[in-house]
């Protein structure tokens, strides 16, 4: 159980990785914001199908402790959030916190109620 | 090998927030397990961001192990959607915006902790760096 999580943590963890570099940097629609909303897209589908027990114990540590777990990340969030605010774009941090949020609690909703 | 670092602190960083939200983790409604794990990794990243940012000669595998890998790992954002969620459904209203609300504001300010516990001062007016 802890090896599922784990592994699918470190599968998650490069994927964020890889989006990450994929993307543009230094821009609100970054890799994290991406990963953030993705993750919590599909954690929203698994969680539905785990409570109504559609879904092996084995699965959800594997793709939702793990993989969405590691995948989607709060510390970078946080610190992309408070360079922003540092380096005066107080304007970029607004719209990236609010959209990170909103959007991400949405889609979360949408793949639990769908 | 950039990509087998950023996994194995993946893998630990995972297995460390799971151990102890679930140590945290309390049936009062609040989630409060996943708020102090991403409360602390916020602490401890934004700490080690500016701890990095002072040391121009550090090696970047470094980095990526404790901080893509492990730190990034160790917190998480889909946990704290699904749970708001959760909590709406549940017709906690108030709980899931004071959840945000203690998410967001107390995730900035632990990471700005972190950057003054490693004594970051240089400041960077706008402009693209």
């Amino acid at each position: 159980m802890i090896a599922l999580i784990g592994i699918g943590g470190a599968l998650g963890a490069a994927t964020r990785y890889w989006i990450g570099m994929a993307m543009p940097k230094h821009s609100i629609i970054n890799g994290i914001w991406i990963a953030n909303i993705t993750g919590s897209f599909i954690l929203g589908i698994l969680a539905d199908l785990f409570l109504s027990q559609q879904l092996a114990e084995w699965a959800w540590a594997f793709f939702g402790i793990g993989f969405c777990g590691a995948y989607t990340t709060f510390s970078t969030f946080s610190v992309e959030a408070l360079e922003m605010i540092r380096t005066q774009q107080l304007r970029s941090a607004v719209i990236y916190i609010l959209s990170s949020v909103i959007i991400s609690v949405t889609f979360a909703a949408i793949g639990f109620f769908m | 090998m950039n990509l087998l670092l950023v996994m194995i602190g993946g893998f630990f960083g995972s297995i460390s927030r799971y151990t102890l939200g679930e140590w945290l983790y309390m049936e009062n409604g609040f989630p409060i397990g996943t708020l102090s794990v991403n409360l602390i990794g916020c602490l401890f990243l934004g700490w080690f961001t500016a701890f990095i940012m002072k040391r121009k000669k550090i090696r970047l595998e470094i980095p990526l192990l404790i901080g893509t890998g492990f730190t990034g790992s160790f917190t998480t954002f889909s946990t704290f959607s699904v749970e708001t969620v959760q909590l709406i459904e549940q017709q906690m209203m108030l709980t899931a915006i004071t959840y945000i609300l203690i998410s967001v504001f107390a995730g900035i300010g632990f990471a700005y902790t972190g950057y003054k516990i490693a004594g970051y001062k240089k400041k960077k007016v706008g402009g693209p760096q």
